[in-house]
């Protein structure tokens, strides 16, 4: 009967297996874990300070917001997957897109029943804008787009067709078929 | 406080402003200045400071007349401050809020901080005493006819200045910004590269790994928002987060969810949840994942996805049985129903009204008039 893990063989053997991937030159997944975790406590700390120096930046300024997801998104990083991210507690950007949200699936419901779930993006960022009230913070088109992109998620049939040089924001769950898709682009 | 002269808080050609802080008051010595909470204004040549609510009310000394100065701590109840004390006044200095004083220093309390930026500023224009290369004129005193001129000129060139500046500054915050942003990056990737290497690991089972690492792994993603490649039978996509958050869900949505006969799409949980919270939102998708933890968690919601991709929470004491027949009933008693119709009737979303009746149908109670005018249902007779 061969059992893993039990008493001092195991531990004989664990400690041979360790000494042969170190000799070969890789590494254990649990050291590297280990290693991990030390990794992002230095990682947290470089964030916070760049959050303290920049942090009114990213809620100032949309180009540097646009510049911000870009970069994420080439390392493989999603800074609003988790309001429990790193991003979103030390940079404040989890909360600034996610009220944004919320803010555009109100317009959206508020108006479905006038457009049956079609807005542009001129109009939906327009309305945006007025429920933000006149002390908010600024909001861009592209804020709005990630923040539809998020809201994807939620499987309400959030979408976005490109018409003209815009794009048509759908709320509902509807199929577009393509001769609806071409009737709506040519309406431009 | 008798060494203040009274200003318009105009700069001059030569004068720049170096930082600016709301929220501060004056004190004489020890004692609170009789003037209100106002902004503190720090230039190359002089301190300036002006009423917050009355901006006509503005004070100023020259640099020149500072001696040294040094932080003085918040305490309980008490902000931060910054003494500074003062050379006597010259003998043709401009009247000012005090003409006589005990004291020889005056104190800036920062009671909406920003007492630190305010201390580096005041001390590197302390050891550049910018004021002495550039020869300006005697702070300008509220003058009358002529002179009344010449200083609104100066005014708003020197407003021009200080927007300038502003922009200056602000060019300079952003590119500084991106140079940091670009540094942090590179350490990101490199999270990111090592969070790959380890999941290849977990997934070719190199190594033992324990239930508890694999938890902290999945953290660890989480904080830092990469992707999880690696999903367990066990806990799925969700951690400890996550289950914590479906417990708070659980508990939040029992009474909305009644009201609403026993269901809510996804995107109405979300608002509600988040409007109150205020702060500390959720994401979609934490929400997304605390919500596939209903069931394995045992609390009485389930997250249930329809055909079309709605998602909607439920209460599992929702019966799917009875909201077919009441939708049968409800169909039969009008003849026909399109989904606004019914929306109106049960007061529910129309989202969700028509789900009911496309479910309805799928259980073969119901078929639909698909026509120009719209979609209609009627009982099935079939």
């Amino acid at each position: 009967m061969h059992r893993r893990g039990v008493g001092a063989g195991a531990i004989a053997k664990k400690k041979l297996a360790e000494a042969k991937y170190k000799e070969r030159g890789t590494v254990l997944a649990e050291d590297q874990i280990v290693q991990m975790s030390k990794q992002l406590e230095t990682f947290k700390s470089n964030l916070e300070e760049f959050a303290s120096k920049h942090k009114q930046e990213i809620r100032k300024n949309s180009q540097f917001r646009v510049q911000f997801q870009e970069m994420c998104a080439t390392i493989g990083v999603d800074p609003l997957a988790s309001g429990k991210g790193f991003w979103s507690e030390m940079l404040g950007v989890g909360d600034f897109y996610y009220e944004l949200g919320v803010q555009i699936i109100e317009v959206c419901l508020a108006l479905k029943h006038r457009n049956g779930g079609l807005i542009t993006l001129d109009e939906l960022h327009q309305r945006v804008l007025k429920g933000r009230g006149k002390y908010a913070q600024d909001v861009s088109q592209d804020d709005l787009v990630r923040a539809i992109k998020k809201l994807k998620v939620m499987g309400n049939g959030f979408g976005m067709i490109p018409v003209g040089g815009s794009y048509l924001v759908q709320s509902v769950p509807a199929e577009l078929n393509m001769d609806h898709t071409v009737v709506l682009q040519l309406a431009e | 406080m008798d060494r203040f002269s009274w200003s318009n808080g105009l700069l001059e050609i030569n004068e720049t402003l170096v930082i600016q802080q709301r929220g501060v008051r004056l004190y004489d010595g020890d004692d609170k200045a009789k003037l209100e909470v106002g902004v503190a204004l720090l230039s190359t040549h002089r301190l300036i400071w002006r009423d917050g609510k009355n901006n006509d009310c503005c004070l100023a000394i020259p640099l020149s007349q500072i001696i040294f100065f040094e932080e003085q701590a918040a305490g309980i109840g008490k902000s931060a401050k910054i003494v500074i004390h003062l050379h006597p006044s010259p003998p043709n200095k401009e009247p000012g809020p005090y003409q006589n004083s005990k004291f020889s220093y005056i104190k800036l309390s920062f009671k909406e901080h920003g007492q630190i930026e305010f201390y580096r500023r005041l001390t590197e224009e302390m050891i550049q005493k910018r004021w002495e290369n550039t020869p300006s004129s005697q702070p300008i005193s509220t003058g009358t006819g002529s002179q009344a001129g010449r200083t609104r000129a100066v005014g708003i060139v020197g407003i021009e200045r200080k927007i300038e500046e502003k922009r200056k500054e602000t060019d300079k915050n952003i590119s500084e910004a991106f140079e940091d942003l670009s540094k942090l990056m590179v350490k990101a990737k490199e999270m990111v590269e090592l969070s790959r290497s380890i999941a290849n690991k977990i997934k070719d089972k190199q190594g033992d790994i324990t239930e508890d690492e694999t938890i902290r792994f999945k953290s660890y993603l989480l904080s830092m928002g990469i992707a999880n490649p690696v999903t367990r039978e066990t806990h799925g996509s969700g951690t400890h987060y996550h289950m914590q958050l479906a417990k708070q869900l659980g508990d939040m949505l029992q009474a909305p969810l009644e009201e609403r006969g026993g269901m809510m799409a996804l995107t109405e949980v979300y608002c509600l949840v988040n409007r109150a919270r205020g702060m500390e939102l959720l994401s979609p998708e934490d929400l997304l994942n605390a919500c596939k933890m209903f069931e394995s968690l045992k609390l009485p919601l389930r997250l249930r996805v329809f055909d079309s991709g709605v998602m909607v929470v439920q209460l599992e004491s929702h019966s799917e049985e009875e909201m077919i027949a009441s939708a049968l009933d409800n169909v039969t008693e009008k003849g026909s129903l399109t989904a606004e119709e019914f929306a109106k009737l049960l007061g529910l979303s129309v989202l969700l009204s028509k789900e009911r009746l496309l479910l309805a149908e799928k259980m073969g109670h119901l078929c639909r008039d698909d026509s120009v005018e719209g979609l209609r249902f009627y009982a099935n007779c079939f």
